[in-house]
């Protein structure tokens, strides 16, 4: 079985991120980038299936600018065998929306045929949470979302999912599209000797033209603003005033 | 807790901007364009701040334990040392055929860098086993390397350099630690080794010591030292571990910082050995490292400087603290952050202007050694010959210095442990003594390395200043950073001239300067290296470079340690000038 994880290119969890002074978006220009944090675990669990001998190659793509290949890279450190990069941007500041993306991927995965898509829940930067379901229903396969636990049994996988109150095991035929959360796994570190090898494994570059997907956005940005910063806090006299003060002032009972 | 992360984008700016290292001939350079370094740096700065940084206070807190002979290091380093192993570090620049990747000196710098700011008493136990594998490299059999470097390089056995003594540091002639022959070629070697770093622990299976010990035959002083490799298990034929030796921990000392670093008190009573390199070579074999080490040492210094400023800054931009006089910035909070006062301004540029000159210097000295090594460039290893006292006692001396001062900036909070500013100026403080006390780095530099090669080096050092500042003639832009290179250079030569004319008659007069001179040509190589960092953001921002302010900063910051610092080197004439006399004049009796 072949393994697709796509992997996107977002601004370093640990950078502190700043807005653009005209409200349109968030400053991206020479700050850190680095793979999403969702994607690495999808790129771990597609090594670690190919490690079990429920895989036999890992190909993970990434859409966007050409820098990502940079991203691209990382992920043939960590063990993926193989890179496609389908460049759609020139800008960094270009974000290629779900659909376009889910497009683009469709387009990937008609050629490659793989078995199993693995893909991030959502990616850190703009939190959309929608390729992975927009492409299940592109390509009319199952999906299973939020995975904490994969298992493939033959022509099925079971699923672990993270929902609200609890977890919840489904069955999915394959091939299917399953987005991973936080807590399917802790990825590992690139080794020296394997960010060595990343160099000389393959990696294609394509263009969204090449694949016939229209990346024009279809979403307008209406406004960008920091979120407010935490006001100080209160000190009550007693639990019957913060019972009155959750009531009517936060209204959360 | 404080925080760490790797300053990756300036390590690529001076191994691409400024070093242009795949445009040199020197083999492998070509091999490390942009993106190579880039995802080298990259996953080693994950490492650094996710697994090595988090353990940097906890260890210094907790420190190490000797109990029943056995000792433990603090809680998490074992599993970091793990991640440490399969991630390869450690065979960065190590041969290929004990497992190493090969790549050049100044990669291994770089990362070394990033790993030693993390957690430097961590760092130690991989430090130290590089140190050892490189005099196994250098002098060792055959049948030595193929015995011990394949598992030292991937880090299963660690090793250690074991010269101190109880009452022998710098001057190692008066080892007592003998090495007796013994019918089938080893030795049997009996003393007390002390302040062995690294000298055992529980982050490997075994821990191969190089012994430097008198065998019988050689004469008095460094001349009848021979060195020794003595492994804790020996080493069975099949490579699997055979019997403990008679060697073990007499106790561990308590000391001022890298508490996570056991340093042990070694006891040999007749623990098996085997000669390395020639027999009474062994002060020799050890020179031939030296470079090495003590850049290594050199690095630490400026290393945890940057730690130090990373969390200085943060800081600074945190604490509300008085009003900027010139005009409240923030005015709806009870005070201004303190980065707005010249004053902490001023501590802040002193330590960035420090580190990243630091940073340059060490790395063009590491690729100095590249050329030497790589290249068989004779004139490159007279150069760095040179250059290794001042990066060692220069850069220990400022990166302590810095350390403190980042300290100053926390003001009381800085002096509670609990923040951790105060654990960096007790690390740092160890780098200023072991692998040669800068004095002695002072007088390896004044006393040994001005006159080598009839003083070849450092005129061809003058000369490159010259040149340096030649090639910037009529460039107003240029001028903040030649004209007082220029200045420095001149009281360099001068100080030189002056040792050259008292030396002779009263050697006195060159040692009472020598530390000065140290200090000075500190400077003039910082001066160096900031007028070449200046030249290389010119040339990327007129070439239209993206991020202007990243190469905006890289010149306020130069022309701030031009401006600030350079000043120094007349104190230093000076003092040099004032020859023996103000120094030597009381009698010892009188003080
Ligand atoms: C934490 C720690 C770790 C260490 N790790 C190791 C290790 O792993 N292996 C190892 O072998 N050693 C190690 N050492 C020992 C270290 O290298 C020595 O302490 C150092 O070389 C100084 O020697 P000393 O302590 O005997 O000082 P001394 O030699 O007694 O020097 C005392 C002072 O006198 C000055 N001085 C001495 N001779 C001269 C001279 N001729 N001219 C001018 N000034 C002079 C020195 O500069 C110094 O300031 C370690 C030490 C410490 C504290
Ligand atoms: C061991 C110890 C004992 C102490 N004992 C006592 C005690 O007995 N009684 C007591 O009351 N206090 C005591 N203190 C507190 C001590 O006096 C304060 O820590 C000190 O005054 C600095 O204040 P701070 O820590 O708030 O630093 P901050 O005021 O936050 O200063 C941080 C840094 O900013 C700089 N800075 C701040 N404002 C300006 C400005 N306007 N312009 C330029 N630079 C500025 C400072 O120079 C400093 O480097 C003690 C502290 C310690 C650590």
């Amino acid at each position: 079985m072949k393994v697709l994880v796509p992997v996107k290119r977002v601004i370093d969890y640990n950078v502190k991120v700043r807005v653009k002074a005209d409200g349109s978006g968030v400053d991206l220009a020479n700050v850190k980038m680095s793979m999403n944090p969702f994607d690495e675990i999808a790129v771990e669990e597609a090594i670690r299936l190919k490690e079990k001998g429920a895989a036999e190659e890992v190909v993970v793509v990434s859409i966007g600018v050409k820098q990502a290949q940079e991203t691209l890279r990382t992920a043939l450190a960590m063990g993926a065998d193989r890179a496609i990069l389908v460049v759609a941007a020139d800008d960094v500041h270009q974000d290629i929306e779900p659909l376009a993306v889910a497009k683009i991927l469709k387009a990937v995965i008609d050629e490659e045929q793989p078995g199993l898509v693995l893909a991030g829940k959502q990616a850190i930067d703009n939190d959309m949470n929608a390729t992975g379901q927009m492409l299940s229903a592109l390509l009319g396969w199952s999906q299973a979302t939020f995975a904490s636990k994969l298992e493939i049994e033959g022509d099925s996988a079971s699923v672990t999912r993270e929902v609200d109150g609890g977890l919840q095991t489904i069955k999915v035929k394959m091939p299917c599209v399953v987005t991973v959360d936080l807590r399917l796994n802790e990825p590992r570190y690139a080794s020296l000797p394997n960010i060595m090898k990343a160099k000389k494994k393959p990696l294609d570059e394509k263009t969204a033209a090449d694949l016939g997907v229209d990346v024009t956005p279809r979403l307008t940005v209406v406004k960008t603003t920091e979120p407010e910063g935490r006001k100080a806090g209160i000190k009550v006299e007693s639990v019957d005033e913060l019972i009155k003060k959750l009531k009517d002032e936060a209204g959360v009972i | 807790m404080p925080v760490y992360i790797a300053p990756t984008k300036d390590m690529q700016f001076l191994l691409h901007d400024v070093l242009r290292v795949t445009e040199s001939d020197v083999a492998g350079y070509a091999d490390i364009d942009r993106d190579m370094t880039g995802a080298i740096l990259d996953e080693a700065g994950k490492l650094a701040t996710d697994v090595l940084a988090p353990l940097n206070l906890s260890g210094d807190q907790e420190g190490c334990r000797l109990e029943n002979g056995v000792v433990t290091t603090p809680k998490g380093f074992k599993e970091a040392f793990e991640a440490l192993k399969e991630g390869g570090w450690n065979g960065l620049d190590l041969p290929e055929e004990f497992g190493g990747q090969n790549l050049p000196y100044v990669m291994g710098t770089a990362v070394g860098e990033i790993f030693v700011s993390a957690n430097m008493a961590f760092n130690m136990y991989q430090g130290l086993t590089h140190g050892a594998i490189s005099a196994l490299l250098a002098h060792g059999s055959q049948g030595q390397k193929e015995t011990y470097l394949p598992k030292m390089v991937s880090l299963d056995w660690t090793g250690t350099m074991n010269l101190t003594e109880p009452h022998c540091g710098t001057d190692l002639g008066q080892i007592r630690t003998k090495a007796e022959p013994q019918d089938d070629g080893s030795y049997l070697i009996t003393g007390q080794k002390i302040f062995i770093s690294a000298g055992d622990h529980d982050l490997a299976d075994n821990v191969i010591h190089l012994v430097l010990a008198k065998a019988p035959g050689g004469g008095e002083g460094t001349k009848g030292i021979s060195l020794f490799v003595v492994p804790k298990f020996l080493v069975n034929e099949d490579g699997s571990l055979g019997d403990r030796n008679a060697l073990s921990v007499g106790k561990i000392e308590e000391k001022m910082g890298i508490h996570a670093n056991a340093t042990c008190v070694m006891n040999y009573d007749g623990a098996k050995g085997w000669l390395v390199g020639e027999l009474h070579k062994g002060m020799r074999n050890m020179f031939t490292m030296m470079n090495e080490a003590r850049m290594g040492v050199g690095l630490q210094g400026y290393a945890v400087a940057e730690a130090a400023y990373q969390n200085a800054l943060a800081y600074a931009k945190d604490r509300l603290q008085g009003r900027d006089v010139t005009g409240a910035k923030e005015p709806d909070k009870a005070a201004d952050p303190i980065i707005v006062h010249p004053d902490v301004r001023r501590m802040l540029m002193d330590q960035k202007s420090f580190v990243e000159g630091a940073r340059a210097f060490t790395f063009w000295g590491a690729s100095l050694i590249d050329r030497a090594h790589r290249a068989g460039d004779k004139d490159a290893d007279g150069l760095v010959s040179l250059m290794t006292p001042v990066i060692k006692g220069f850069l220990t001396d400022k990166g302590f210095e810095g350390a403190v001062q980042a300290q100053q900036v926390w003001g009381g909070h800085g002096y509670i442990e609990e923040g951790g500013m105060s654990q960096f100026a007790r690390d740092a403080r160890i780098a200023m003594i072991y692998e040669g006390a800068n004095g002695i780095q002072a007088l390896d530099l004044v006393g040994r390395k001005l006159a080598a090669d009839g003083g070849k080096h450092v005129m061809a050092f003058f000369e490159m200043v010259k040149a340096e500042c030649k090639a910037h003639d009529g460039d107003e832009r240029m001028k903040g950073f030649t004209d007082p290179l220029k200045a420095a250079s001149k009281q360099l030569q001068a100080a030189g001239m002056f040792f050259m004319q008292n030396g002779m008659k009263n050697p006195n007069a060159a040692l009472a300067g020598s530390y000065d001179f140290m200090h000075l040509m500190g400077h003039v190589c910082l001066g160096l290296m900031w007028t070449r960092m200046a030249k290389a953001a010119h040339a990327a921002l007129d070439a239209g470079a993206s991020d202007r302010d990243f190469y905006e900063a890289k010149l306020a910051t130069g022309r701030y340690y031009m401006a600030r610092q350079l000043p120094a080197c007349a104190m230093h004439l000076a003092r040099i000038e004032s020859g023996a006399d103000p120094v030597m004049a009381l009698d010892a009796e009188a003080f």
